[in-house]
């Protein structure tokens, strides 16, 4: 296994980590593990296929590990942000911070498929296969999470205006 | 079925560029014929468009130093250490955080990156809400429980679903009244009882969805204030006072059985 090889898939982990758990520092530390045990079980992964798929389906693993996980902390805070990543303009019918509230919303399994397709441009097959589902799943979750990602989004923008007080 | 007729997955197939040939000309005549079934297909397109420029961005950020290393074989097995004082560090961020006191949380929601990046979580809306209403001596609640039904209507009605507070008269609580505030994205409606004592607690009713799914009894502790709060279906409520969590977790028991018998 190749260090620059993993090296030149490190900014696409990092997107999908980013928009899959929301936090900065959270999505990061997802990264980390996954190179840590990419290279713990580096004697898996077979010369001459996907790294990328490989990687990410580790990745995959250990954040459905960090789910399971029970919370050990009641008081901490358990709502989920979602951190719209920096950027200049803001021209887009979709507003990125509804967006990215609405995409927190979604269940977890839904957004993994909508961002394994959105960001990665994922075959179905090779989302099925990351994600260690059958592709008839993908296509429900991809269909469930957009139907309620866009009823998210309508219901935000239909929120009644405040009234000006006469 | 018709099998000519292009099903759900072929849409979602056609917007992301991985239908068959075959299949095309079939879903583009639907698209034609079916200006609902188009529109949602522009939506699906648009989602996707959206969340690629959104998270376009992180690929040009520059990679961490930490994750550089954790690349390379030897440097991941070294940097487990430096991984355990980042998370120390994060933790001892995260306890500084929770200590601070509610003006700091009011002051975020001011800073325009905090305001864009994060809706005010519910437990966090109910304290604040409750450490400015309940000290109030003369005008604690907008709307008085000698009024409950005008309450009630008025409140539904700008909620847009019926709400009504539960009575806790057994549990030495008495309702005082209730006002209508600005949750992240519309109207939340705030209860206030108060024992013989004086003391008060409110239950803070939001229907904004909050994390779309149901949750448990969570607890979480706001300087003096202690919150129980819970999502059921559309609503999100909590319950803040500041007494024990034990004789809150009564209330808040007490509170919830009350909702729940009234659901059709």
């Amino acid at each position: 296994m190749d260090g620059r090889a993993i090296l030149a898939e490190l900014p696409r982990l990092r997107r999908y980590a980013r928009a899959l758990v929301g936090e900065r520092a959270a999505a990061d530390d997802l990264v980390q593990d996954t190179l840590e045990r990419a290279w713990s079980r580096s004697g898996q992964w077979r010369p001459g296929s996907d790294l990328r798929a490989w990687l990410f389906g580790i990745m995959h693993n250990l954040r459905i590990d960090q789910l399971r996980r029970p919370s050990l902390d009641t008081t901490a805070l358990d709502d989920q942000f979602v951190e719209p990543p920096a950027r200049a303009t803001q021209s887009d019918s979709i507003e990125f911070a509804e967006l990215a509230a609405a995409l927190a919303a979604l269940p977890e399994e839904q957004r993994a498929v909508m961002l394994l397709v959105a960001l990665e441009e994922m075959r179905y097959e090779d989302v099925a296969q990351t994600l260690g589902i059958p592709v008839g799943t993908v296509m429900s979750r991809l269909a469930r999470g957009r139907e309620r990602l866009r009823r998210l989004l309508d219901e935000r923008n239909n929120v009644t205006p405040l009234r000006v007080v006469r | 079925m018709n099998p000519l007729l292009p099903t759900d997955a072929d849409l979602h197939a056609y917007v992301d560029g991985q239908l068959p040939e075959s299949r095309r000309l079939q879903v583009e005549a639907l698209l034609a014929a079916d200006p609902a079934v188009a529109q949602r297909v522009r939506t699906y397109r648009d989602q996707k468009r959206a969340l690629q420029e959104m998270f376009a961005p992180v690929l040009d950020e520059p990679v961490p130093e930490t994750l550089r290393a954790a690349a390379t074989p030897a440097a991941a097995r070294k940097s487990v250490l430096s991984r355990w004082s980042l998370q120390r560090l994060a933790a001892s961020l995260a306890i500084a955080a929770l200590g601070g006191v509610i003006g700091w949380l009011g002051h975020g929601r001011y800073q325009q990156t905090e305001m864009l990046a994060r809706a005010t979580p519910l437990p966090h809306q109910a304290a604040i809400a409750h450490a400015v209403f309940t000290p109030d001596v003369r005008r604690p609640v907008e709307v008085t429980a000698d009024q409950e039904d005008q309450l009630v209507t008025w409140l539904s009605k700008r909620l847009g679903t019926p709400v009504r507070p539960p009575g806790l008269g057994a549990l030495g609580y008495e309702l005082i009244g209730g006002r209508l505030l600005p949750g992240n994205s519309g109207p939340v409606a705030q209860f206030m009882y108060q024992e013989a004592s004086g003391q008060r607690l409110t239950l803070y009713v939001s229907t904004e969805r909050h994390e779309n799914r149901d949750t448990a009894f969570r607890f979480a502790r706001e300087g003096q204030i202690n919150v129980f709060y819970w999502i059921d279906g559309p609503y999100g409520y909590a319950l803040s006072a500041g007494i024990a969590k034990e004789e809150l977790a009564r209330i808040a028991t007490a509170v919830y059985e009350q909702l729940d018998d009234r659901r059709p």
